[in-house]
């Protein structure tokens, strides 16, 4: 597991609150939505928000985080191949 | 069918244009009232908008404010509105005594709240309008400038708030409670609701398109919309414009701001509307929708209409092209065109449409059609599940 | 059919354990703005859903299912909901993000949760509830404009059998502050036991929830019915006291047979002449109680009244921290309440026994 893995579970715990997960309760390939974190729409936004802030990439199209999101993985590949910060 | 409430006076500010004759000839003309913020101050210049061109200071010096006076922008328009619907109700000082005041408004003064918040605590001058961001405040200085004295209250239930107002009013009316009431709603531009709604993503960066397939988010825009209504036994002979002969409010029960996939919340308010004004589908002239032209929004209404109205949906079309999403003002400006449709028997196009939502298929009134009305029923949605919808009925 | 209306079942979330009014010590603060007793949300609210609620809203859907529970009600035909200044929290944190971060890279979370409605929403979808739904915000008559509504929904729907109505607001860190700002609280802080004891402009503030399950059906556990709720304005005590005699005469009810009245006296010296007038005229032989220096006082603290003459109905008698005179009553049969907030929004609400 590389830092970027482990600095998405953490900012994804805080920003949305999941106080009864911890880095270890998160596979890199559980998925995010639905069964696995059972993440929503709301958190969808608040991801786009967090790969604006901390990696400088901006979806103008919602629908683009229902792939990116999938997992951790997808979300670590998709920023580092798309970051600017 | 039920005979109704007796509506006897409407009033109207939006981004078309000051009153119920400006607003008319806009619609009729098929101009939009969209723009770009010019006077709300935003870095979000980009984004279209239903702003009227009408600076606070020229609101207040046209109800000839004092100075010093503790209207913010909404309080402005719904008073621009409400003064308009009491003179064409022709209501006397000694009748104002007892007529209530019920009024919708999502965010009220909070325009000013964003304005001055950092500056409150070193300006005392700035303080009075500590108590603006709530809803009360706004219904309390239009009520007290106009000394309406009966009952008064304030609905905020998001988007669906003046139609709630006016569902509310009708039926004090009906129970007895009250003999005269203005009812409707008031909303104006603020930082807080654009970039909030921003941040939601639902905002096109063009003008909206209503019910299209290829529609990508709502515009917002601002206005107010009251009517008076008045109770059988004081008309006196007085014209009566429309009549409120159904209501119902459901909720969606579904999730904070999305509608459900099957529209339940509308298709509750809709039929539960019909039914209480004892009317069928079939008698249903014309539908005034909520349409906001977001995915979900248009999507979800158009399926609720499916649902109701089965192969026969009626003449539909919404006016959010027209005007922008003027939030809980909403309901208040389209009583305002479901009545100006039944009085001229016109339905207003729905603007900027080309293309038919894939799932439903339907296809709104694009351009003004004249048809005889009987029958309007008009849809307010709102966040929290807050589905509306009320029927306006000619006075025959 | 009678169209009487009764309160099966109610709720409280307030600074003050529930047991104040059996004679436990009530809780002493030392400021002006007071939280509230956090029940244990967990028990109401699952987990997952709890990560993003406020205050207001993890309150306002516990009081809702504890009011519920009471009734034995699963399922009501009606939300009606009364917050006078909504989801500030919320509010606040999305405000000032976008001051602070000049409209830029906004989490939508708290607008979301900002809306005034939020809470009368959020009860809908904890229940599945699709009925009628709707939020009144009218400073410190919100709670009464719910009750209007709600009473009125039996009228329109002889159908119906309950009708959830309650009232809810929170503090918050910026906006609650600003109350001292423009003297809505007293500049020094106070304790609240000794409210009536300060002769100052302004008051104390906090937070709470209250519903009741209201019901055109007697059942076991019935507290009382709900005779009437007005709101009015008035610019002085005597056109306040003509509105009371006029208000008991609607409702049958002479004043010399109002067994106790619960006032809202918040300590303000600009005022509190509103009740005292009352106090010392027209109900100077009416037993008098006040609650405002326990709970603070906020836009819909009459729904802590009614819970209090509910449970008073209930017990028959109530704690001596609450009385304001030295008339007794056991078992009251009729109870008014009258509150008002800086001489406006002025409500009336009687109950009776059962």
């Amino acid at each position: 597991m590389n830092d970027l893995h482990t600095e998405l579970k953490l900012s994804i715990i805080e920003q949305l609150n999941l106080e009864e997960f911890s880095v270890e309760d998160i596979d890199n390939n559980d998925p995010l939505f639905g069964d696995g974190l059972g993440l929503d729409s709301i958190d969808a936004l608040e991801l786009i928000v967090l790969l604006e802030k901390d990696y400088g990439i901006k979806l103008t199209d919602p629908d683009q985080g229902k792939e990116i999101f999938s997992s951790i993985n997808q979300m670590a590949s998709f920023i580092e191949a798309h970051r600017t910060k | 069918m039920e005979k109704g409430i007796a509506i006897t006076g409407m009033g109207i500010i939006s981004a078309l244009g000051e009153g119920v004759e400006t607003n008319l000839q806009a619609l009729l003309s098929g101009n939009t009232g969209l723009s770009f913020p010019e006077i709300l101050n935003t870095r979000h210049k980009h984004l279209p908008v239903g702003e009227i061109k009408l600076t606070n200071p020229a609101l207040a010096a046209q109800l000839a404010l004092p100075e010093l006076h503790n209207f913010t922008r909404a309080a402005l328009l719904g008073a621009v509105a409400v003064r308009e619907a009491l003179k064409m109700a022709g209501l006397q000082e000694n009748d104002l005594q007892h007529t209530g005041f019920i009024s919708g408004t999502s965010v009220g003064g909070i325009d000013f709240t964003e304005r001055y918040y950092k500056e409150f605590q070193q300006k005392p001058e700035y303080r009075k309008f500590i108590q603006a961001q709530h809803p009360g405040f706004t219904s309390t200085q239009i009520a007290d400038h106009f000394r309406l004295g009966g009952y008064r209250t304030t609905i905020s239930t998001a988007c669906s708030s003046s139609a709630n107002a006016i569902m509310l009013g009708a039926k004090l009316i009906k129970h007895g409670k009250l003999k005269r009431v203005v009812v409707g709603g008031t909303d104006c531009l603020s930082k807080f609701t654009l970039n909030g709604f921003n941040s939601l993503m639902i905002l096109s960066s063009d003008f909206c398109k209503p019910f299209d397939e290829d529609r990508n988010g709502l515009n917002l825009g601002e206005g107010a919309g009251y009517l008076v209504l008045e109770a059988d036994d004081v008309l006196d002979g007085k014209p009566v414009l429309a009549r409120i002969s159904g209501y119902a409010n459901a909720n969606d029960a579904f999730h904070q701001t999305a509608s459900s996939e099957n529209g339940e919340g509308a298709f509750l308010a809709m039929k539960n509307a019909m039914i209480s004004a004892k009317l069928n589908a079939s008698e249903i002239s014309a539908v005034h929708a909520h349409g906001t032209a977001t995915k979900n929004n248009d999507l979800s209404e158009s399926t609720a209409l499916n649902r109701v109205f089965g192969d026969s949906v009626p003449d539909f079309r919404s006016t959010k092209a027209f005007t922008g999403h003027t939030l809980a003002a909403a309901g208040g400006l389209e009583a305002v065109f479901s009545i100006l449709s039944l009085q001229n028997n016109l339905t207003f196009p729905n603007l900027i449409f080309v293309t038919p939502i894939k799932e439903t298929g339907l296809i709104p009134v694009v351009h003004l059609k004249e048809k005889v009305l009987t029958h309007v029923l008009s849809n307010s949605f709102g966040f929290g599940g807050n589905c509306s919808s009320l029927i306006f009925s000619k006075n025959e | 059919m009678s169209n009487k209306i009764y309160i099966n079942g109610i709720s409280s979330i307030s600074a003050q354990p529930q047991e104040v009014f059996l004679g436990v010590d009530p809780v002493e603060y030392s400021t002006n703005i007071i939280p509230a007793i956090s029940p244990d949300y967990k028990a109401f609210i699952p987990a997952r859903s709890l990560r993003r609620m406020s205050k207001v809203v993890k309150m306002g859907i516990s009081a809702a299912r504890t009011a519920l529970l009471d009734a034995s009600v699963p399922m009501p035909n009606a939300i009606i909901t009364g917050t006078g200044e909504g989801c500030k929290q919320d509010t606040e944190l999305f405000l000032e993000a976008l001051l602070r971060q000049e409209e830029a890279l906004l989490s939508p979370t708290a607008f979301i949760q900002s809306t005034h409605n939020t809470v009368g929403g959020q009860i809908a979808l904890y229940l599945k509830c699709t009925g009628y739904n709707s939020t009144y915000s009218q400073v410190s008559a919100s709670v009464e404009a719910a009750l209007i509504d709600g009473m009125m929904q039996f009228l329109e729907h002889p159908e119906y059998k309950s009708v959830l109505v309650g009232g809810v607001d929170e503090v918050s860190k910026t906006i609650s502050s600003f109350l001292y700002l423009d003297k809505q609280l007293k500049q020094e802080e106070v304790s609240n036991l000794q409210l009536f004891k300060e002769h100052s402009e302004g008051s104390i503030t906090s937070e709470g929830a209250h519903f009741f399950s209201l019901s055109s059906e007697r059942s076991s556990s019935t507290y009382a019915t709900l005779q009437a709720v007005t709101v009015f304005q008035a610019s002085n005590a005597e056109a306040v006291e003509a509105e009371m005699i006029q208000f008991l005469v609607d409702n049958e009810m002479p004043v010399a047979k109002l067994d106790l009245v619960i006032l809202g006296n918040n300590g303000d010296s600009r005022f509190d002449y509103f009740y005292a007038h009352l106090q010392e005229e027209v109900l100077n032989e009416t037993a008098q109680i006040a609650y405002k220096h326990l709970v603070g006082d906020y836009n819909t603290v009459s729904g802590y009244a009614l819970w209090l003459a509910c449970s008073i109905f209930r017990m028959g008698k109530t704690s001596s921290i609450f009385k304001l005179n030295k008339k007794e009553v056991q078992s009251p049969k009729s109870i008014l309440i009258y509150n008002q907030y800086l001489g406006r929004d002025h409500s009336f609400i009687l109950l009776k026994s059962i």
